[in-house]
């Protein structure tokens, strides 16, 4: 467990905008796959991401109601990631840039995602084998 | 640990934030006792040679009364002891060679960018 080394992630892209965060919770999962414990600073509007009252719908398009389209939710990718990280002994950490949820009204987020600001992907960095930074274009 | 805070994006979001999102998050670090070195590159250079700042946003009734100071917030970070460096080459190619630098900001050649990235052990491109 010692070994195994830390990334830190900053991430800026909201949910169902860019296909960014799509590729970023995948680089999340393969960090997982690796053995390798992931902090995350979500900043701007990263911090939807982790937004509890994210709800699925149905697709009349697609002819599926809500139960059958089972709508992809970031929140749920969270999830998935913690209990991957729980069961694999890792360290899955989370923190919502605090100003960034307040101007956007998103402050009921999921468990284990915690409230923090800039010091924090400072302190996060610095304890950290290394840190991919993902603005947004 | 010495970060590079590489900003090649000029304008992204200023209006609403009232400020660049990357030099708030420099300013913040540094204020934490963060390491920090500043680069600006492709359009993000032209924050080196501003000269006004951002007009107030109107929308009907409604006014910006504190509209984004790039300056400013450029000068807070040098005054903080937080190098701020404008890539030379991006200036040229964008016409604005000729326009006078924010004082204290340090000019660099792309060429010269190889010594820079070696000097700090990580570089976070936004």
């Amino acid at each position: 467990m010692n070994d195994r080394k830390t990334l830190t992630f900053a991430f800026m892209d909201p949910p169902f905008e860019s296909e960014r965060t799509v590729t970023f919770f995948r680089l999340l999962d393969a960090a997982l796959e690796k053995d390798t414990h992931v902090r995350v600073f979500a900043y701007e509007g990263a911090v939807a991401l982790a937004f509890a009252k994210q709800s699925p719908h149905g697709n009349a398009v697609h002819g599926r109601n809500t139960e059958e389209e089972a709508h992809p939710l970031t929140k749920d990718w969270i999830v998935a990631l913690q209990q991957k990280a729980r069961t694999k002994g890792l360290n899955f950490e989370w923190i919502n840039c605090g100003l960034c949820v307040d101007e956007r009204g998103v402050n009921d987020v999921i468990e284990d995602c915690g409230r923090g600001g800039p010091p924090d992907l400072w302190r996060y960095a610095s304890q950290s084998f290394n840190t991919l930074t993902i603005g947004t274009r | 640990m010495k970060v590079l805070q590489v900003i090649d994006q000029a304008f992204r979001t200023t209006t609403e934030e009232q400020d660049d999102t990357i030099l708030w998050l420099t300013q913040s670090m540094r204020g934490a006792g963060g390491n920090l070195t500043v680069l600006l590159s492709g359009h993000g250079v032209y924050y080196a040679v501003q000269q006004t700042p951002q007009p107030a946003l109107t929308l009907a009734s409604w006014s910006q009364t504190e509209p984004a100071d790039i300056t400013r917030d450029l000068n807070n970070l040098i005054e903080s002891g937080v190098p701020v460096y404008a890539v030379t080459d991006d200036l040229e190619e964008r016409g604005l060679s000729t326009r006078q630098f924010l004082p204290g900001v340090q000019a660099i050649s792309r060429q010269s960018l190889v010594n820079l990235y070696e000097s700090v052990d990580q570089v976070w491109q936004w």
